[in-house]
């Protein structure tokens, strides 16, 4: 993925995201949904460094996560208005979408609710080996969790090829990474399980690949599991209805002269590409490809009440 | 006819799933050469390697989802909770992951949790709890609860066979019990169907696991003093076979509901409901619970045993209702 595909990329999460807000605010989608305006970067840095066959897992932000790997914005548009058309049918939400053919294992609910389950798939690929590396995108506020410490000490032990990604976007919820985590470093925490742990620019798009990349030929090569932490800023709210009183609006525009989309645009720019109209049909692109996907959720069918319980067991 | 313990019967179940099926992993703290804390694994390394028989570290939250993974990728593994009460450490993967992966994201997760449950050992209020109750309310997941040595293996290659999360309950009481079992295996048995293992028609009593092995020999206790009991042992709690509760419940018109662990939110009182919903007008008297007070399970062997229904609190709790009047 070259630069510009790296932006039209993040352009795109952007404007679904955008969207996510604009139709909540105008009750046009109900439940909850958490977006990741200003963490762009992460998810397609990531996806750029994985290879056909790998598995992801995400977290309860995950809608730039699953766009970066391939999904489909009219089928997450249309699980998030609760439609049978939608990747969970209508009964995941949000929250909780996934799509196998894509290696994309869920966005999850639950903080650091994935990281034993990327465990799991990447123990199966060693198993079986099946050249399958698995990435687990956790947030910071799911270091904190039993679940983190567990699964990190299990994957260093088994060697298993698995890289967690922790995307530090500064607040689990509305508590600051200072008062949440007894040390800020989190990439330090890999030495605790012998395993490598690297912080990189979450913002730069090519930083979070390169360093995503080197974690995965490790994993590949059977060396283990890595941990790498990139800094990056949720410039949205939590979820909804936050109005973001826990910190200032200095500090948001602070956040927003750093964010990764003027930043690769910035980059764009220093390597020569002035073209105005470049950037604003990358823009234009997105818009019309959101625009389709509401379209296509609006118009798509609800689901069936009557099917409420199907699907609650696999056929054995 | 070969005597087998309950043990052995799900020692050569796995062995046996193992060898069938090459997806089939066994997970679990102390599984290896050790061979588990019951030594229901006792052998298994070695034949099956440190591949398929894994010792993790004390970690049940990690180990539950990382099975949870592998079986969504398509494994099949085992996992062994040391203690059921254990499970309560893994209970978020169970009941946030493993429940949904189908309902949710279409993805089947064909695991087995096995866990040693009950009491009876004079373990303590940490390793002697009957906990099934936490899990019946969670749509997604199945219970099998055996109560002999050939139910146990039936139940488990069904288990290993389907494409479902299945928690896999074990008396601890009925590991070293033997059976006759024909056969190198038993048949598979289907879940959702109860079975009636002695034919009576003065009253019903109900149960699962090892109360259903205690029904049992109470209904012969009570044979012997002219009191024919209806026995309905359950096998699985997950699926339900309400339509065999209601028939046993009709026939004899008086139900007895025997249940391990504390009487209060148990499973025991939704298979009251059911039955009351559906049989009514056939109740001679009001259904009654046998079940443990509320309170922890004490480690005294004094203690413990005021707890937990033995034969013949069964059989006096039981002949009570056959003689009550309409």
């Amino acid at each position: 993925m070259d630069d510009w595909a790296s932006y039209e990329r993040m352009v795109l999460i952007r404007c679904f995201e955008e969207a996510v807000e604009r139709l909540f605010s105008e009750g046009r989608i109900m439940g909850t949904a958490h977006v990741c305006i200003g963490q762009e970067a992460v998810a397609v840095g990531v996806a750029a460094a994985l290879r056909p066959g790998d598995a992801l897992t995400s977290t309860h932000r995950g809608h730039g996560h699953f766009i970066a790997v391939g999904g489909d914005p009219g089928r997450m548009m249309a699980e998030m208005f609760g439609k049978a058309t939608g990747y969970s049918r209508g009964r995941g939400g949000s929250q909780m979408m996934a799509d196998t053919a894509l290696g994309f294992y869920g966005s999850n609910g639950i903080t650091a609710g994935s990281m034993a389950f990327a465990c799991g798939l990447a123990l199966e690929a060693q198993h079986r080996r099946t050249g399958r590396a698995v990435v687990c995108i956790i947030g910071d506020g799911a270091a904190n969790e039993g679940l983190f410490h567990e699964s990190l000490n299990l994957a260093a032990l088994w060697r298993l090829p698995l890289v967690v990604i922790c995307e530090n976007n500064r607040y689990a919820m509305s508590t600051p990474v200072a008062a949440g985590l007894a040390n800020t470093r989190l990439a330090e925490r890999g030495a605790a399980y012998g395993i490598p742990g690297c912080a990189v620019d979450g913002n730069v798009v090519a930083d979070v690949r390169a360093a995503v990349e080197t974690a995965l030929a490790r994993a590949r090569a059977g060396s283990g599991p890595s941990l790498v932490e990139c800094e990056t800023y949720r410039l949205s709210g939590h979820s909804k209805g936050d109005p973001r009183a826990y910190r200032s609006p200095a500090e948001e525009a602070d956040a927003w002269q750093r964010e990764p989309i003027r930043h690769l645009e910035a980059h764009l720019r220093a390597a020569g590409n002035t073209d105005p109209a470049r950037f604003a049909a990358c823009r234009t692109r997105a818009e019309q490809a959101i625009a389709v996907a509401i379209r296509f959720a609006e118009a798509s069918p609800a689901p069936d009440p009557a099917t409420v319980t199907e699907g609650v067991f696999a056929s054995d | 006819m070969l005597m087998k313990t309950f043990t052995l019967a799900i020692r050569e179940t796995l062995a046996a799933e193992m060898r069938r099926d090459p997806s089939v992993m066994l997970m679990g703290e102390d599984i290896g050469a050790y061979g588990g804390a019951f030594g229901v694994t006792q052998g298994l390394l070695a034949e099956f390697g440190p591949g398929r028989v894994r010792d993790t570290p004390i970690s049940e939250q990690a180990l539950v989802g990382a099975a949870i993974g592998a079986a969504a990728a398509g494994l099949r593994p085992v996992v062994e909770i040391m203690f059921m009460d254990f499970i309560t450490l893994a209970v978020d993967q169970l009941a946030n992951l493993a429940a949904k992966l189908h309902y949710i994201y279409q993805i089947p997760c064909p695991l087995v949790v096995r866990a040693p449950t009950g009491g009876g050992r004079g373990y303590g209020a940490t390793h002697s709890q009957t906990l099934e109750r936490l899990f019946t309310g969670i749509p997604g997941l199945r219970i099998a609860a055996p109560a002999d040595a050939a139910d146990a293996s039936g139940l488990l290659q069904t288990a290993l066979r389907g494409a479902n999360p299945v928690l896999f309950l074990e008396h601890k009481l009925l590991y070293p019990l033997r059976w006759k079992i024909g056969g190198n295996l038993p048949p598979p048995v289907p879940f959702g169907r109860a079975r009636i293992t002695h034919s009576g028609d003065r009253v019903t009593l109900i149960a699962w696991s090892y109360m259903a092995h205690l029904c049992l020999a109470a209904a012969h206790q009570l044979a012997a003093a002219g009191i024919t009991a209806e026995v309905v042992d359950l096998r699985t709690l997950a699926p339900l076979d309400t339509e065999t509760l209601v028939t046993a419940a009709r026939k004899t018109g008086r139900v007895l509901i025997v249940e391990e662990g504390p009487v209060t939110g148990g499973f025991g009182a939704e298979i009251a409901t059911r039955i009351f919903e559906a049989a009514y007008d056939s109740l001679d008297a009001p259904i009654r619970r046998l079940a443990g007070p509320n309170c922890p399970i004490p480690a005294s062997k004094v203690l413990e045993s005021a707890c937990i229904p033995d034969i013949a609190a069964i059989a006096a709790a039981a002949r009570d209702l056959a003689e009550s009047a309409n």
